[in-house]
């Protein structure tokens, strides 16, 4: 069980204006700015949870993260995780957490991957066969075989995050925190590391912390989303509920052969090419059914596809609504 | 214990891909190590009562100190622990369950063991069968050559803890270049790098002779000649175990002051 209560941590930051001048003048008198990191955050996230934890670009994601990790301290406010502070028993703590940066490496870059592996077992002092079973689950899983003699500096990205994501699995950890793992990876990558994600959370019951950018990621994974923007939480939900929320505009991509169909003033064109078009309507004013018989009356129409609302775009219209 | 010595064990292995790295540096190494002895052979042909050092002694000095670069030299610095601080790395050191500078002091002996490991073989070997004047002698007797090692070990020691107080000082000046400059020359000058103590001047040496510095690569390298015996050994190798104790210390304090308001480097 993971409970933030009011944690605040501000960064003061050296600011100055750009040009030579202003580069000599910092080097006597600076100007610093206090930044806001996090304000009053808390929440709650049970064991077993999985949880998509969003925000755009310096929403103090990362600085939660790291908070539960027992890396940074923070200013104020209480955090309990599985009955300790992070920060305070952070050895005792780690132990029983697994960690993925998305943007750096715990792999050693000039070693074939299974040394890397093998560190990390005495280090976590795992069990020898608990060790082994791991190890050939998250092989075959993660379909690392080919990989583990490889050193980790000739890996692409996504296999070098699969090896990352299996590396913080070792030691069986009741904790899973992911910042940003599918950061940079093909489709197909993004698709195993999901599938494996989600295995873990039903087959261990593992609680997994997830931060990213990719909404299909938070779609594919989550059932619950903490919103975070300017250092605060914005919202705490399930995915659907935050839909509903957001507009229930629907698109219709129609596609035709012959004229161009005009359009009635309850359809908003969005793009417009020879033989297809993209429309946006509100099924309150116009039911979708409607609009196709409508566009169907005017001209022969090939293929037809009705959307609701994106996930991206749900969540762009969110940060919009909060101004963050 | 098992898991400091799996830091150290795959430092180790790292450490000793670099092939390249070691020829270069035994070359340089071996051309160092001529230069220097063709220059004090001119200077003790001058007059040779005018010198601290027997010229053996001092033959074996430098080529002790050539064979032993890797371990005792100050600007051998850790990069991958300087990089972690400076580009945040350490984000991964910091959710192991392990005690951070205990594992900075197993990686950067590993490092420093391995480079010493591929280097120093040749350049002891040559050393043994150059001509007479030039050639590397044996420790005076058993005792020394004992003596020699123990103060080798705790050289090392005093080495790496003094550079983690300089790994320490990144957190806050997040640029490697002015302490390693600045560490670099002072530690080699006044630990006998460029010349050995005895060498410097009365009232300079005095004070040399007490710093931290001179527990570094001058105890080893002037009881292995047979420059400090006896007594003077023991009193120096304590000299050394002052040092070792008071910077393990100061690191560990030091270190856990830093970690409390460490500020994990990019994102």
């Amino acid at each position: 069980m993971i409970v933030l209560e009011k944690i605040n941590k501000t960064f003061r930051v050296a600011k100055r204006q750009a040009g030579f001048g202003r580069a000599v003048k910092a080097l006597f008198s600076r100007e610093y700015e206090i930044i806001h990191a996090l304000s009053d955050v808390s929440f709650t996230i049970r064991d077993g949870e999985m949880v998509g934890y969003i925000g755009p670009n310096g929403a103090g994601k990362s600085t939660t993260i790291k908070i539960m990790c027992g890396i940074l301290t923070p200013d104020s406010g209480a955090c309990d995780i599985d009955g300790r502070t992070p920060w305070r028993e952070r050895t005792a703590h780690v132990r029983d957490i697994g960690v993925v940066f998305g943007q750096r490496s715990q792999l050693w870059w000039d070693v074939p991957i299974i040394d890397s592996f093998e560190l990390i077992r005495d280090i976590y002092k795992v069990d020898g066969k608990i060790f082994k079973d791991n190890l050939n689950e998250l092989t075959e899983l993660l379909e690392l075989r080919e990989l583990l003699k490889t050193p980790a500096r000739t890996l692409s990205l996504g296999q070098r995050m699969r090896c990352e994501i299996a590396a913080s699995l070792l030691h069986n950890p009741k904790i899973l925190f992911l910042d940003e793992p599918t950061i940079g990876l093909d489709a197909v990558s993004k698709i195993a590391v999901r599938q494996f994600i989600k295995k873990l959370n039903a087959k261990r019951g593992t609680t997994v912390i997830l931060t990213t950018h990719d909404m299909n990621d938070i779609e594919a994974l989550t059932e619950r989303i903490l919103l975070i923007g300017k250092g605060r939480i914005l919202l705490d939900g399930s995915l659907d509920e935050l839909k509903k929320r957001s507009s229930e505009r629907k698109t219709l991509i129609v596609e035709y052969s012959g004229n161009a169909p005009a359009l009635c003033e309850k359809m908003t064109l969005s793009e417009s090419k020879e033989g297809r078009l993209v429309i946006s309507l509100d099924p309150a004013d116009l039911s979708v059914s409607d609009a196709i018989a409508r566009l169907a009356e005017q001209t022969e129409l090939t293929d037809v596809s009705v959307s609701g609302v994106t996930s991206e775009e749900m969540v762009a219209a969110l940060y919009k609504e909060y101004s963050i | 214990m098992k898991k400091y010595f799996a830091v150290f064990r795959i430092r180790f292995i790292n450490a000793l891909q670099y092939r390249a790295a070691a020829l270069a540096g035994m070359a340089t190494q071996f051309a160092w190590g001529f230069m220097e002895i063709f220059a004090f052979a001119a200077f003790y042909r001058a007059n040779p009562d005018a010198f601290p050092m027997e010229f053996s002694q001092t033959v074996s000095y430098i080529w002790m100190q050539q064979a032993f670069l890797a371990l005792f030299m100050m600007w051998f610095w850790e990069h991958d622990i300087a990089a972690s601080i400076t580009e945040g790395g350490i984000a991964y050191e910091m959710v192991r369950p392990v005690d951070l500078y205990g594992r900075w002091f197993c990686q950067a002996s590993a490092n420093r063991l391995a480079r010493t490991a591929l280097r120093c073989a040749p350049i002891l070997i040559v050393a043994f069968i150059v001509p007479e004047p030039y050639k590397m002698a044996l420790p005076p007797n058993a005792e020394q050559l004992f003596l020699f090692l123990l103060s080798a070990m705790l050289a090392l020691g005093v080495v790496i803890a003094f550079s983690i107080l300089m790994y320490i000082s990144l957190f806050y000046t997040l640029s490697t270049t002015g302490v390693r400059i600045i560490a670099a020359v002072l530690s080699d000058f006044l630990a006998g790098g460029v010349i050995p103590l005895p060498f410097f001047p009365e009232p300079i040496r005095a004070v040399a002779e007490i710093l931290p510095f001179a527990a570094m690569q001058n105890m080893p390298l002037r009881i292995y000649g047979g420059n400090i015996a006896g007594t003077d050994a023991l009193a120096g190798i304590i000299l050394q175990i002052f040092w070792l104790v008071a910077l393990l210390l100061a690191g560990r304090f030091l270190m856990a002051r830093a970690l409390k308001k460490v500020i994990v480097q990019g994102g």
